[in-house]
């Protein structure tokens, strides 16, 4: 049977990638109609295909039969046994992942001393036993090759003893002139240690920054309740989500309980909670938006304060955004849907608006009734750090600093623009900075001094009234020093670090042992502080901020790759896709179509954005959704001083970051720039032909239509000259996606690439596509009728769909991809020649080949990170994602070992699947009808992909549901 | 004109070429022989850094596997004894012997002992004993009387059809569990492949044979 698949059968909503796809440029038929990406089969030396048989000829000719010899391996045990180490047998330790000023628990794998994988701890609230991307990722950084590993004075090599002589040398009296500039210091230790260093030094002076911080979200709880507090939320229990410019999907979340609360509110079927965005760039939580509305960054406050004025939070005004008109309606929507969900509603401010729109939030949640239900809010001294940095960036203009003492952080790099910091640092007397790299900063001060990495050494974190212990999983690679331990050297204390720690907590010796097993420090409980919201005093914050202006505007947000900079030298995350441009090695402008179109600009040109004087180049890209007249620039690239994965990569936009407009200016100037940038996106990669393999309805619909996801599949007799095999026996392994819970974070790609040994590929190769990851994300976006500057966003996880009558598996000339009795599509790595037909076999492009030897240059320290239950692959072999079957027969033979023939539901999970903190990715035995997976199979939601093809995919995917206000529809 | 080569040239021609062609068939065929696991991989015998006897450890004194191969039942690795374990007797017994120098010394120093890998697999297989040793089969199915060896050599041939033969029917190698490590086990009266069949039964054992049962 031939099966006919027309590419225009869709009705209704159209779903599409990029807009040169919804185009149908010549561009893109050729990327697509090509079986392999143009380039793909060439070598990437210059050496032709016929060079490189020559070479080969050669070689087999005089390699004779020299290699007859058996090589000699030796086993080395330990001389004295190590308690609790058994070889092959990993261990799990507790520990504590700090960035910023927000910590999550962790639970670290360690393969025979080595920390090779990173998990969420589940005792920790803010984890719930999922890992952000940032957290897993940062395990690659214990081994980067290019850490800083000797202490430098003036540039050149020396060694502790040498800083320690000169530290004592030094006279610093009572500290006058003594500076010290730290991260958010959420470490209870580090405080210790800064209490003592200011008994012994009383004129001396501790300051925090953090490029990406709290500062607005304080000052507006400060405006509100008079108090610096932060709110926690239940999104869990929130029907109502009101986001005010609030990624609280991504880079606004305090922690993953944030997205693990919001999506189970929309995984139940039958009431699913609403959330209204209003944003200027297209976020992750815009994505999840059932109303979007699309505003410049300073319009946002107009906004909440018509909100606040519509339900009578604040005193009535005058409209900024005007009655009527769009916005007029959509005050009206909101206000009216907020006050019938009292106690049930949620209000959250994005960080980088300013400290009036967090303040209309606190005020309209305490209205609402909210708090003590759906927010709590607990106390939080980090002091204001834009505004400390500045203060002393003009002391040490001054001259008045004579010793600065900088712990982390790279504020050369990250500092405010007009700070000076940068320059200043010149005029210090002695510069120390203790950093993991030698970056900006660390070029610039007389004394470098090697970080250790947070899993190397002790340490604590205390966030939000939740203690843990940072437990580290190896001894130091190199001679390096944590801050905590440096400050101790200082104070000349004597003894372990661990000693601090534990003295910190005061606990005994049974508390303690409990802290470092579960992660957490059981006795700190979180606090929830009383809070009463004084509206005159928003009312006044929110008249006092300046109108919008109609200039452009420019909006700073936190990279997903780098953060503010700092992973920069991590190609983990350089190469996984930004979650909405899916842009990768690079950050870009992002604007929208028609702002593209005033700035007679395509994709890739440059713009030039000048902010108080300074100019950047950035070049653009270009993104359905985006507010108009606006620009969205990523943090945390274009890194000058940086290691060899980082080097020259996208654009540095701190030089136009202002104090003053530290989430976004309105003083910007934005025109047509010189010259063009080459951008990478993985978007229109393995395309689809326009099938429907994305199916969504609204909650309406559903309600009218339960099985609309699977009503337009095709209805194909079953008929096989093979006959069919019968998976009836024992685990039969399925695996389900539900595209209501995905938040598309990439959680998940770098669990995977971290389990299964994945390697990074670069830019150049990524664009050729022939990037590794066995798992994407893939970002549609959808309107109704053809173009519209108001696309939703869905999106799909896709990885090797498992099918039973694999289409791969017919055309294996070699037999290297077989089907196991259990269901899984099974790839024999030493079987494979390449051919590469599978690939092409395909309809979900899923396979992924090693044109090259991706491991070949890799640096001895970096292989350390692997994981040595998966194969290695080498070049000319296929591979692709396995249902992580070597957590599958660990599990099993584990349960074989303990007597039981049956493996409990939910004892394996993939390394998807334990990260992911949105619950989103759910395995099991279809052939248990009581495990999760069943269960949810048998959802009328539940659909799987290209039925028509009869290809019996394993995974299948819950269809999305939208839950629309009729009053906007 | 003459001619350049001579007549004769012709039948030495005619003989030589099914000479060079046998010549090269048989070179193949002798590649293809010796490569052979069977006959590349069995016999292997390097020397050890100190030459401890199996056969008077685990044959003569009795001493089980597992007090010194202590992980097989926990882990995919058998795992060599460290240095310590050698040390708890031989703190006491023969002190000063000469060709225990190395363990010694390993024991003062901290760096191990350079024992020679004897079993290997390739990389992409994923072997593990705690799944084998734990069901019932005996460490001498795969590794033959290491306790009548002074110097362990490897007996099988450890290629892929050799596991499959076991794999598709293991009754003949499996025992009662507490039996595995007593390598010279042979029951009483009955049938070692009866006893193994009752027991296969017994326990569901039904080892794997596709591909990502041993490769991942």
């Amino acid at each position: 049977m031939i099966v006919q698949i027309d590419p225009v059968k869709q009705t209704g909503k159209k779903y599409w990638r990029s807009l040169e796809e919804l185009s149908n440029t010549s561009q893109f038929r050729q990327w697509v109609d090509k079986e392999f990406p143009s380039g793909a089969g060439e070598m990437l030396d210059g050496n032709s295909r016929r060079r490189f048989l020559n070479i080969m000829a050669a070689s087999m000719g005089l390699a004779g039969l020299t290699a007859c010899r058996r090589p000699v391996e030796h086993i080395l045990p330990f001389a004295k046994s190590v308690e609790e180490q058994i070889p092959g047998v990993p261990l799990h330790y507790a520990s504590v992942f700090s960035l910023g000023s927000k910590a999550q628990g962790l639970v670290v794998e360690s393969n025979d001393g080595r920390p090779t994988k990173i998990e969420g701890n589940k005792k920790h609230a803010r984890s719930l036993g999922a890992a952000s991307g940032f957290a897993q990722a940062s395990v690659l950084n214990v081994y980067d090759p290019d850490r800083s590993q000797v202490v430098l004075e003036a540039g050149k090599k020396s060694n502790w003893a040498k800083f320690a002589e000169f530290w004592k040398s030094q006279n610093l009296g009572d500290g006058e002139g003594v500076r010290v500039l730290t991260t958010a210091n959420i470490s209870p230790t580090l405080a210790g240690l800064e209490e003592q260093f200011l008994a012994k030094y009383p004129k001396a002076r501790f300051v925090e920054y953090e490029a990406i911080n709290e500062d607005e979200l304080l000052a507006g709880s400060e405006l509100a309740f008079k108090q610096r507090v932060r709110p926690v939320y239940d999104m869990e229990k929130a029907r109502v989500v009101v986001s005010l410019d609030s990624d609280f999907l991504l880079h606004d979340a305090a922690g993953l309980d944030t997205i693990r609360g919001f999506a189970r509110g929309r995984k139940n079927e039958h009431e699913i909670s609403r959330l209204y965005a209003v944003e200027s760039n297209y976020s992750t939580t815009g994505a999840q938006a059932d109303h979007r509305l699309r505003l410049k960054p300073s319009e946002v406050l107009g906004f909440a304060a018509d909100l606040a004025r519509e339900m009578g939070a604040l005193p009535q005004g005058l409209k900024i955004l005007g009655q009527d008109g769009k916005f007029g309606k959509w005050v009206k929507a909101v206000a009216k849907d907020l006050n019938e969900h009292k106690g049930t509603s949620v209000v959250l401010a994005g960080s980088r608006q300013p400290a009036a729109v967090h303040a209309v939030a606190a005020l309209l949640n305490s209205a609402l009734g909210n708090v003590g239900t759906t927010v709590e809010y607990v106390k939080n001294d980090r002091p204001a750090m834009g505004e400390s940095i500045g203060k002393l960036s003009a002391e040490m203009g001054s001259g008045a600093v004579k010793t600065l003492l900088v712990l982390g952080g790279n504020p050369a790099y990250t500092a405010p623009a007009d700070s000076g910091f940068a320059s200043n640092l010149s005029k210090v007397g002695s510069v120390i900075y203790l950093g993991a790299e030698a970056d900006e900063t660390a070029k610039t001060a007389k004394w470098h001094l090697p970080q250790s990495h947070f899993l190397e050494s002790w340490g604590d974190a205390l966030v939000d009234g939740i203690a843990s212990v940072q437990q580290p999983l190896i001894e130091p690679m190199f001679e390096t020093m944590s801050a905590i331990e440096l400050l101790a050297m200082m104070l000349d204390k004597q003894g372990k670090t661990v000693e601090l720690v534990k003295a910190q907590w005061k606990l005994d010796d049974k508390a303690w042992r409990s802290a470092l097993h579960d992660g957490v420090i059981e006795s700190v409980k979180p606090e929830s502080v009383k809070v009463a919201a004084d509206a005159k005093a928003v009312d006044a914050a929110v008249v006092a901020v300046k109108k919008p202006m109609s200039g452009f505007e420019v909006g700073f947000y936190p990279s997903a790759t780098t953060y503010d900079g700092r992973f920069g030298n991590n190609g983990w995350l350089q190469e996984t896709p930004e979650p909405m441009t899916k842009l990768v090695w690079d950050n870009a402008a992002i604007i929208s179509p028609k702002t593209a179109e005033g700035l007679k600009v395509v994709q890739g040109e440059n713009i030039s954005i000048t902010v108080a004087g300074k100019t950047v180049n950035v070049p653009v890209m270009i993104l359905p959704g985006h507010a108009e007249n606006c620009v969205s620039v990523a943090l945390g690239y274009g890194r000058k001083v940086v290691g060899r994965v980082g080097k020259d990569v996208g654009v540095d936009v701190y030089p136009i970051r202002t104090a003053a407009g530290m989430g976004f200016s309105t003083q910007a100037t934005v025109a047509k720039g010189t010259g063009t940038h080459n951008l990478v996106t993985t978007q229109e990669h393995f395309y689809q032909e326009a099938r429907p393999i994305v199916r969504e309805a609204t909650l309406a619909k559903y309600h009218h239509e339960k099985n609309f996801a699977t009503a337009e599949d095709e209805h194909i007799d079953e008929y096989s000259i093979y006959g069919y095999h019968k998976y009836d026996q024992g685990n039969q392994w399925g695996l389900v996606f539900d595209l209501n819970a995905c938040v598309g974070c990439n959680a998940c790609v770098t669990a995977c690439q971290a389990e299964n040994n994945i390697p990074i590929v670069g830019k150049d190769q990524v664009e050729k596509g022939r990037e590794m990851h066995w798992i994407r994300l893939d970002r549609y976006f959808s309107a109704e009728g053809e173009h519209s500057d108001d696309p939703q966003v869905v999106y799909q996880p896709m990885g090797c769909q498992h099918c039973e009558t694999a289409p791969c598996e017919s055309v294996c000339p070699v037999a290297a991809t077989t089907h196991s009795p259990e269901g899984l599509n099974d790839m024999a790595y030493n079987r494979c020649v390449g051919t590469r037909y599978c690939a092409n076999n395909c309809p979900f492009k899923v396979r992924r080949f090693n044109y090259l030897n991706w491991h070949k240059d890799m640096e001895e320290s970096m292989k350390m990170v692997s994981n040595p239950n998966v194969s290695v692959r080498m070049r000319g072999v296929m591979e692709k994602c396995t249902y992580c079957v070597q957590r599958i027969q660990e599990k099993k033979i584990q349960a074989k070992v303990e007597g039981r023939r049956e493996l409990r539901d939910g004892e394996i999970l993939t390394a998807c699947q334990q990260t992911c903190p949105a619950e989103a990715i759910t395995f099991g035995n279809i052939n248990d009808p009581n495990s999760a997976v069943s269960k949810l199979k048998k959802k009328d939601l539940n659909y799987g992909l290209l039925k028509e093809l009869n290809l019996k995919p394993r995974t299948s995917y819950l269809a999305k549901l939208r839950n629309p206000n009729p009053e906007l529809a | 004109m003459a001619l350049i080569f001579p007549k004769q040239l012709d039948s030495i021609v005619r003989l030589a070429i099914p000479l060079i062609g046998l010549g090269v068939l048989a070179g193949i065929g002798g590649a293809f022989y010796i490569t052979q696991p069977d006959v590349l991989e069995p016999g292997y015998q390097p020397e050890q850094p100190v030459p401890y006897s199996h056969k008077l450890h685990a044959g003569n004194l009795g001493m089980d596997c597992l007090y010194c191969h202590n992980t097989v039942d926990k882990s995919s690795f058998a795992a060599v004894p460290s240095t310590q374990t050698c040390m708890n007797c031989h703190g006491q017994v023969k002190k000063e012997s000469e060709s225990l120098r190395p363990i010694r010394e390993s024991y003062q120093s901290g760096n191990p002992v350079e024992w020679v890998k004897i079993h290997k697999l390739p990389d992409y297989v994923y072997f593990n004993h705690k799944a084998h040793v734990t069901v019932g089969v005996s460490c001498v199915s795969c590794h033959g009387r290491i306790d009548q060896m002074v110097e362990v050599k490897q007996v099988a041939n450890l290629s892929m059809s050799w596991c499959l033969e076991c794999h598709r029917n293991p009754a003949p190698n499996v025992r009662p569990v507490e039996l595995v490590t007593k390598l010279d086990w042979k029951p009483e009266g009955r049938d070692a492949a009866d006893i193994g069949r009752e027991l296969v039964a017994q326990k569901h054992i039904n080892p794997p044979t596709n591909c990502s049962g041993c490769h991942r």
